[in-house]
């Protein structure tokens, strides 16, 4: 206990300059928690990815969309316990910075296939019956405060035109992975306008999704979708999942590389704060160090009080940066609607943070322990620092 | 009866780089029970060298050092450390106390190294501070002190646990002169009433008169004898 309180009252000894240090500790670590949460949004999708699905696309582009007779057949191919598709919508709602996504859904099987999105009965019910309503995720509808029964309009791109949608309801995510930030809108209605206006383009899918049996051979089950649809105009290209969110993520992948390899700089540069002060203190306390080995204190009571000062330091830095990464997780979220996705601190994101904070502050005290316990109890006592 | 600190022969040599500086050259000296030692000589005479050999905080480069029935040449770092934890006092020029302690926290510290309860502890440590008459400065942080107030404290930090010599570098060099006639009284009381052995390095020859013995060393030689009577 003495030592406890010999290490807190030597973390105080100069007060500016250890504010300073937490303060520094605790900008790097709440930039090092946004960055990790913000590349965990990006590959969200990944994370929320299920080993049970597999995702058929047309082979060259997910841009060439897939005729809806595919359904049928995909069906039909052994281990494939439910298919069900949907398509990229696109559009702007209000203007390009408020950005989420919208897929236009098979409303008869998607939420089977998906059932992740949870959504009640009523509410299902009226999205199938109700060509234009929509279903948005709480995230969605808590940034938008949308309700049930609102009107959301949205100028179309890929489908040119003003279309409105009316809220059926809201999904909430089953797990904390889960996208709660998408809008989904009956495909049959989509479908029906294309009709009408792109005559072309009708009954043309995005992609597919297939639910699987638990413990299928995912890649015989693939390599056979594939096959009945070799050599016909619109070959297919089926993966799991996984591959399919990551094949996304491929385009981002050196900005999510560089923020990675960003937040790993930050972790640096809390440990050359936190080790400058460590080295000065532990400079500056060499006479100190000295007359406390002299009266008999070994080396493992100076390592655990330099050991546990810098440790104090960086925890208490950690924990501000960590309490401060919450607020400002959420002041970032309201206006990087970009990224379309939910943005929240991962658990992930805080045991890294943790342990960064922890490995600064043992490596931060390696050389002035590495320092003191070389200087001799006699040249110690005689430092003049 | 053998005195309390023999020394046979000890000779230090420093070397830095290839460079060896030889600061004492075959030293023999006894120290009894219950003396009060001073010893003397210019700057770079080895009295602060001799002075860290006997407390235990410097090897000899050869020779022999044995303090009670402990040859403490021969020791490891760590025997020596818990070694001097309970044999060795140490009174430094500029006092050496911890800054963000109290004086009775100073005082504490070396029985932080030992199994007494906490309410041993105090009573060590009241005691202590009585004998070098801080008993109402208890609760002082170092900077709250006079400089012989703060040297009274690292006295008694250094005879706390009851040590079985002082080792003082100095003790007076940073002090006034009325400071530093106090905190030669105390010494000689803690000689002469507490018995205790003390071994003192000063280059103050009115410092020095104060001890028992006085022993002069020049270019790392001790010279001959010179006991004086108070």
């Amino acid at each position: 206990m003495k030592l406890l309180k010999m290490i807190f009252r030597n973390v105080f000894r100069h007060k500016l300059r250890t504010v300073l240090t937490i303060l520094g500790i605790a900008v790097a670590v709440m930039a090092f928690g946004l960055l990790r949460t913000v590349v965990g949004a990006w590959g969200s999708g990944v994370a929320a990815s299920s080993a049970d699905r597999l995702v058929t696309r047309d082979a060259v582009t997910i841009i060439n969309p897939l005729p809806l007779s595919y359904y049928n057949q995909i069906k039909q191919v052994s281990g494939v316990r439910e298919v069900t598709y949907m398509n990229w919508f696109g559009g702007t709602y209000i203007d390009q910075s408020h950005f989420f996504a919208r897929y236009a859904v098979d409303p008869g099987t998607f939420f089977s296939v998906y059932p992740e999105y949870l959504v009640g009965s009523k509410t299902l019910a009226a999205f199938r019956n109700q060509p234009n309503d929509c279903i948005v995720g709480s995230a969605l509808a808590q940034r938008y405060n949308f309700k049930v029964g609102d009107v959301i309009t949205i100028d179309g791109d890929i489908y040119p035109g003003t279309w409105e949608f009316q809220v059926a309801g809201i999904y909430k995510p089953k797990f904390k992975s889960t996208d709660a930030m998408a809008m989904f809108l009956n495909w049959n209605y989509l479908n029906e306008k294309v009709k009408q206006d792109f005559p072309g383009r009708a009954d043309g899918v995005g992609w597919y999704v297939e639910q699987i049996d638990a413990g299928a051979n995912s890649g015989d089950i693939g390599r056979r979708i594939d096959a009945l649809f070799a050599n016909s105009p619109a070959e297919t290209k089926t993966e799991s999942e996984r591959q399919f969110q990551q094949g996304f993520l491929a385009s981002a992948g050196a900005i999510i590389s560089a923020m990675n390899y960003v937040s790993f700089v930050i972790v640096g540069i809390i440990m050359l704060v936190l080790a400058n002060t460590m080295i000065m203190s532990a400079r500056e306390r060499t006479r100190e160090y000295a007359v406390l080995k002299a009266i008999g204190f070994s080396g493992r009571h100076l390592i655990e009080m330099i050991l546990g000062e810098s440790l104090l330091v960086s925890l208490l830095g950690g924990a501000l940066g960590i309490f401060l990464t919450y607020p400002v997780v959420e002041s970032f979220a309201s206006f990087a609607s970009f990224l379309g996705a939910d943005l929240f601190v991962q658990s992930a994101t805080l045991l890294t943070a943790f342990a960064a904070v922890v490995f600064v502050g043992i490596a931060a005290a390696l050389f002035p322990i590495q320092r003191t316990m070389n200087t001799k109890i006699a040249d110690g006592i005689r430092f003049a620092g | 009866m053998s005195a309390l600190i023999e020394i046979r022969d000890v000779s230090k040599v420093y070397r830095r780089d290839s460079i060896e500086t030889p600061v004492l050259s075959g030293i023999n000296l006894n120290v009894e029970h219950g003396e009060f030692l001073a010893l003397m000589g210019p700057s770079g005479s080895g009295k602060t060298t001799l002075l860290n050999m006997i407390a235990g905080i410097d090897k000899p480069t050869s020779g022999q050092i044995r303090v009670g029935d402990t040859d403490i040449a021969r020791m490891s770092e760590s025997a020596l450390a818990k070694w001097r934890a309970s044999n060795v006092g140490f009174v430094f020029q500029f006092y050496n106390l911890i800054p963000v302690l109290t004086a009775f926290e100073n005082v504490e510290l070396p029985l932080l190294l030992t199994k007494l309860s906490k309410s041993e502890r105090k009573k060590h440590v009241e005691t202590a501070l009585t004998i070098v008459g801080l008993s109402d400065r208890l609760n002082y942080y170092p900077k709250q002190l006079s400089g012989g107030q703060e040297q009274r404290v690292a006295i008694a930090r250094a005879i706390v646990t009851d040590p079985l010599i002082l080792i003082a570098d100095e003790p007076t060099g940073d002090l006034d002169k009325t400071s530093a006639q106090e905190i030669m009284t105390l010494m000689q009381r803690l000689n002469s009433e507490f018995k205790k052995t003390i071994v003192m390095v000063t280059h103050d020859s009115h410092t020095a008169s104060k001890a028992s013995v006085l022993r002069h060393l020049e270019k790392g030689d001790l010279l001959p004898e010179d006991v004086q009577t108070n």
